[in-house]
């Protein structure tokens, strides 16, 4: 069962400090929400734990492999604000790319019903240019519905997608955190998931 | 109501499926991109053609004059070709946060670039040694002459893209960063452009070219082994 534990973590940008000795310990089927002011540190905090960006101190392990260790990074899935798809890309060009960026590649099968899954059924071969941001944003979710890894880093999941949409992320956190993953999540909304653990920067 | 996924995986080469690995999809994903958006890969070929095809009216249309300085033109014209096409390399990913997301994968981050650069040469640096031959002779080169100048963009034409990445990379979180671009670049594709046009000029004169062609390639092995890491690491630092 993972266990992700960060130790003192720190995060300055330029001269400001966004954020000081930040210990947490999440174990496997925690939901961690992180709150905080525009600027507080939440997306920055999230990208450290990707690996994205550096801290000022402090150390993260999942388990005993550090940020930086291929284990590590095999294990951890962000999605960050941006959705990571080519304007010129269709759909499912976008999703084969992304989940075999993240993972493996991937049978055609399992991303076309992964798209239906994000409430995409027909999009496959759709243009990502065309799509709306709420569209876009469910594209990227679906590379979320086929991760494997077991730490989930969200920065605002919820950002630009219906209720029912914002409905069927929360329901794909908690069937992760029930099978024994870790999430961690940004957000600005209201968020309805159950045992979710709060986090203020 | 949203059920878990358990994801299967395309392992099995029996069912005759070729599997591309994740360096060859970067590779295919950037062409794919490219040929769906013509304008970024034809710009920068069209600038090719119109300044080449410009010269004979602005000096003279003697062929004479015109054989004497035709590698100097379409080599200088393929290195602002290039430079033209270097931003589009990686401000798209940039933008779209696909670039994080190679960042932080698990696959080898230069060899991700190095597929990246691959693509670029692929689409502008071929398409300019095609063009090469049409061109020289609009120039009034012989046609030995036009071997060893297509045969130095064969050699070169690699090192321009790989040098140039390292320039893009550096520059990819700066918007409007052109002329930045050429700054940087342009000092260190001096060395190509000297050893390339003297080599067509050596063969045009009928001597050895030798060492021009020694000198290219080992500026491309040099390029090859080192503008991979260096794209790498300035990404990395351009993204936090």
């Amino acid at each position: 069962m993972p266990s992700l534990t960060l130790n003192n973590i720190s995060c300055q940008r330029g001269y400001n400090l966004l954020f000081s000795d930040v210990s947490l310990t999440l174990n496997s089927g925690d939901i961690l929400r992180i709150t905080g002011t525009n600027g507080s540190g939440k997306t920055s905090l999230l990208k450290i734990l990707a690996g994205l960006n550096a801290q000022e101190q402090g150390t993260i392990h999942l388990d005993a492999d550090e940020v930086k260790s291929e284990a590590y990074r095999r294990a951890v899935f962000y999605l960050g604000h941006l959705p990571a798809l080519s304007s010129e890309l269709t759909c499912i060009e976008n999703l084969k790319f992304l989940t075999a960026l993240n993972q493996s590649i991937m049978a055609e099968i399992a991303l076309i019903n992964a798209l239906e899954k994000v409430g995409l059924s027909g999009y496959e071969n759709e243009i990502c240019a065309k799509l709306s941001a709420g569209q876009k944003r469910r594209v990227a979710l679906a590379s979320l519905v086929l991760s494997e890894a077991k730490v989930w880093l969200l920065d605002e999941p919820f950002t630009a997608l219906d209720p029912q949409g914002v409905k069927m992320v929360e329901s794909c956190i908690e069937a992760h955190c029930e099978q024994g993953g870790i999430c961690l999540f940004t957000t600005h909304q209201d968020s309805t998931l159950k045992n979710q653990k709060v986090f203020s920067l | 109501m949203f059920i878990h996924h358990t994801p299967r995986f395309y392992f099995e080469k029996s069912e005759g499926i070729f599997i591309m690995n994740i360096y060859l999809q970067t590779l295919m994903r950037d062409i794919r991109s490219a040929l769906r958006n013509l304008s970024s890969v034809m710009n920068p070929l069209l600038f090719f053609i119109i300044s080449i095809s410009l010269f004979p009216l602005a000096i003279s249309p003697e062929s004479a004059t015109l054989s004497q300085i035709a590698a100097g033109i379409i080599w200088v014209a393929s290195m602002l070709a290039v430079l033209l096409s270097l931003n589009t390399l990686f401000h798209d990913d940039f933008d779209n946060g696909v670039l994080e997301q190679m960042v932080i994968s698990h696959h080898s981050l230069p060899l991700l670039i190095l597929s990246k650069i691959v693509a670029h040469w692929l689409l502008t640096g071929v398409p300019i040694i095609l063009l090469s031959p049409l061109l020289g002779t609009l120039l009034f080169l012989d046609s030995e002459s036009v071997k060893v100048l297509m045969l130095t963009l064969l050699i070169a034409t690699p090192s321009l893209s790989l040098i140039g990445a390292m320039g893009a990379s550096l520059i990819v979180s700066i918007k409007n960063s052109g002329m930045l671009l050429s700054l940087l670049i342009l000092p260190l594709y001096i060395p190509i452009l000297i050893f390339a046009s003297s080599a067509v000029s050596q063969a045009q004169a009928g001597l050895e070219i030798d060492a021009q062609l020694y000198f290219l390639s080992a500026i491309l092995v040099m390029s090859l082994m080192v503008a991979p890491f260096i794209s790498a690491l300035s990404l990395k630092i351009s993204l936090e």
